[in-house]
């Protein structure tokens, strides 16, 4: 008899007043048996409509049946047939938007905790089985992908369980892309995202660090290197600004930045070298995920007050409600309708505070969102002492501007087809290098569906 | 890891290493730069290639040591390794075409200068070299510019090496006289390229600076190194470094250049307290 309940399970946090001091994770997953309770609130209803929900289509009611079971191990292998990172989409896939959206139990009442029975299985996998995973036989054929983040590792843990040789080739230091850079600790443990990638690297997949494809090699020299097809999932790294009056004062960061300076390079940790700022009153514009990861490691930095500044209502807001809900929780300030026309600095060339001005909503335009239209006079001064710019990033213009027959768009995106083929020959794309700035999750489907593709031409090829 | 070949003490404060990076070296050219990481949870800190040698798979960097992280590359040795070194980053100058050229050094942008004058020498034009440092002890690399040059100046400070005075006394003098440079290139301490770009556009030169701004990726992904050339805003990592020094708003770089001062200080301090130096 399936557990008829019409609410979730709900999955402990830690408290917002607690949390908002520390870089733990805030959302701790659920124990055995909460897992063995939520997972009999599925249904196994005929036509499994949650599968169509996920971008790289995880066998959702039998990994669940399994849990229902008591099977953890097994359930886990059925995730990891499709999923080369399930700890990580566990905990940041928009579920409410993908599989959970498709759920018949939220039709009435609350979807099936599809990622938090996601988290708890790859959990489980971690802390209780050390065996090594598998190595293919090889194929004979080598493949390069290029940057290491999410859509790059799943095409690489795809092509590697087909038997391919491959290199993934990464700027940073450390491999990951924006689970490293991006995804704060508190949010996505680091060491959680090491523990996929050394599963990666187990099944034979090779990571070269600190190698920038475009300047330390190019395309040309890799398909030179006996490397058969490429995949570049470069990703969208590039910030953009506003391009106002006095957006590069001492104290205005780009999300990336400062997001970087915490999460890639610890600046929040005693012992690391890299220094960041420790504001009084910080702005973030913008209200996306990044916006809402950005406020909420200020606060943990022990800034006093954070303000979201975003142009629209809070209905518009882009972030996942849960993001939003943690944040409001951790004391984070909304100010909406309005929008920065200009940073104010000292004499000595710190922010000292933004000029806004409110705005109000009009007709929906094109993306179906109202359009928000500025309130003529209303300008007025928050003060502040750091301004997060987090209204998006672009592509990276350095691979394109390396690469010989890569068409892209106006954008500077890569054009790719819907198997991830780009306009050169051999050379494939996916993740946020070809949509823009996009989630984690449709960049690994892109990543799947490319290294299908990039097996099909090298078999058809030879 | 990346392997130290060779260290050499250039002066109290600059040192000079070869290290083994056969991938970086195979591309670099000069005007490009390299990040490199000395430990775990260390920084990430952008140095301008010195040197390169693609036989040996090798790159020269120069540095002063300024902060925590430069002190800690200091203390390694021949045979040490380097954590990260990641290169080469940023577009390589643009040298074709130039005939006469006067290359300006400060202090150790010297260092960034060097490559510049070697590159333009071996392409055949004619260089002119004026470096300038405060006193003689700080001199570096003076037998390696007569090398790469057709004239080299040198100007102090307080008059102990070379001429009594500034890059620009010179630099104004040798115009005065008739010389007729097709571009000026000037790397070196941030206020010393403004005070140069100021006189060269009274004369109209066209002036070429090499900005070395806080970075933390190297690769345009952080935004850190943005600076306002022409008012626009450009990325030192992508864009330059070199760039018009005649529309660089170098009072915002040299402003920017400052945000961490303190912290700066305050590590470099913890720092010389845990291996008991003084503050340099």
């Amino acid at each position: 008899m399936p557990n008829m309940s019409m609410t979730k399970v709900p999955m402990p946090t830690q408290d917002g007043d607690v949390r908002k001091n520390n870089f733990e994770e805030v959302a701790l997953g659920y124990t055995k048996e909460q897992a063995m309770e939520e997972a009999q609130r599925c249904l196994h209803c005929p036509t499994k409509p949650c599968i169509s929900g996920c971008p790289v289509s995880v066998n959702i009611p039998d990994f669940i049946e399994q849990v229902k079971n008591g099977e953890f191990e097994k359930a886990y292998q059925i995730i990891h047939q499709t999923s080369s990172l399930p700890a990580v989409c566990g905990r940041v896939c928009p579920q409410e938007t993908q599989c959970e959206s498709k759920c018949v139990r939220g039709v009435k009442g609350e979807a099936v905790a599809i990622g938090r029975l996601e988290r708890f299985v790859a959990d489980w996998h971690r802390e209780h089985v050390k065996d090594a995973l598998e190595k293919q036989p090889s194929n004979g054929h080598k493949v390069a992908i290029v940057g290491a983040g999410p859509a790059g590792l799943t095409c690489a843990g795809d092509l590697a369980k087909k038997g391919y040789q491959v290199s993934v080739f990464e700027a940073l230091h450390v491999a990951g892309g924006v689970l490293m850079y991006g995804i704060p600790e508190f949010r996505l443990p680091k060491e959680i995202v090491q523990h996929e990638i050394n599963g990666l690297k187990e099944m034979g997949v090779d990571i070269q660090t600190n190698t920038v494809i475009g300047r330390t090699e190019s395309v040309d020299d890799l398909f030179e290197d006996g490397y058969e097809s490429v995949f570049i999932g470069s990703g969208a790294g590039l910030p953009n600004f506003m391009n106002m009056p006095g957006e590069n004062l001492k104290g205005v960061y780009s999300a990336n930045e400062f997001l970087t300076r915490c999460n890639l390079m610890k600046a929040y940790k005693e012992d690391a070298d890299t220094p960041i700022q420790h504001p009084k009153r910080a702005v973030i514009v913008g209200g996306g995920n990044v916006a809402m990861d950005a406020a909420r490691c200020a606060k943990r930095l022990g800034v006093e007050e954070v303000t979201i500044v975003y142009r629209r209502s809070m209905e518009e807001l882009p972030a996942r409600k849960e993001e939003v809900e943690h944040a409001q929780e951790e004391g984070i300030k909304f100010q909406l309708l309005t929008n920065p026309v200009q940073v104010l600095g000292d004499e000595e060339g710190w922010v000292k505070g933004i000029e806004c001005v409110s705005m109000e909503l009009g007709e929906p335009d094109a993306s179906g969102r109202r359009r928000p239209k500025e309130i003529k006079g209303s300008n007025f001064v928050i003060d502040i002492d750091c301004m997060i710019m987090a209204i998006g990033t672009s592509p990276n213009p350095l691979i394109r501007s390396t690469t010989g027959g890569l068409d892209t768009n106006r954008k500077g995106c890569l054009v790719a087809d819907e198997h991830g083929a780009t306009t050169r020959e051999g050379v494939f794309a996916g993740g946020d290098a070809v949509t823009g700035a996009a989630t984690v999750i449709m960049a690994m489907g892109a990543g799947k569906t490319a290294a299908k593709a990039m097996d099909e031409y090298i078999q058809n090829k030879n | 890891m990346y392997k130290i070949l060779e260290k050499e003490i250039l002066n109290p404060t600059v040192t000079k290493m070869v290290v083994e990076a056969p991938k970086v070296a195979k591309k670099a050219l000069a005007g490009q730069f390299i990040i490199l990481r000395v430990r775990e949870n260390g920084e990430r800190i952008p140095l301008t290639i010195a040197d390169y040698d693609r036989n040996k798979g090798t790159i020269t960097i120069i540095f002063q040591i300024v902060g925590q992280t430069t002190m800690m590359l200091n203390e390694l040795n021949a045979g040490d390794e380097i954590l990260d070194f990641v290169g080469p980053l940023g577009r390589p100058s643009e040298i074709e075409g130039l005939k006469k050229v006067c290359v300006i050094g400060g202090g150790v942008g010297c260092a960034i200068a060097y490559p510049t004058a070697k590159a333009l020498y071996e392409n055949g034009a004619e260089v002119t070299v004026i470096t300038g440092f405060r006193n003689k002890d700080l001199v570096i690399l003076e037998k390696e510019f007569e090398e790469v040059s057709h004239h080299a100046y040198m100007m102090s400070d307080d008059g102990s090496a070379g001429e009594k005075g500034l890059v620009t006394n010179k630099l104004e003098e040798l115009i005065q006289n008739g010389e007729q440079f097709d571009e000026v290139i000037a790397i070196g301490p941030l206020v010393m390229m403004k005070f140069v770009c100021l006189l060269t556009k009274k004369y109209d030169i066209k002036t070429v600076v090499s900005m070395n701004p806080i970075m933390i990726d190297g690769t345009g992904m952080c935004g850190g190194c943005r600076l306002s050339v022409g008012g626009e805003t450009k990325f030192a990592c992508v864009d330059g470094p070199d760039f018009d020094g005649h529309l660089v708003d170098f009072d915002e770089v040299i402003s920017r250049s400052q945000t961490y001062r303190i912290f700066e200080q305050e590590k470099r301090e913890e720092h010389c307290n845990l291996f008991k130096k003084e503050v340099a």
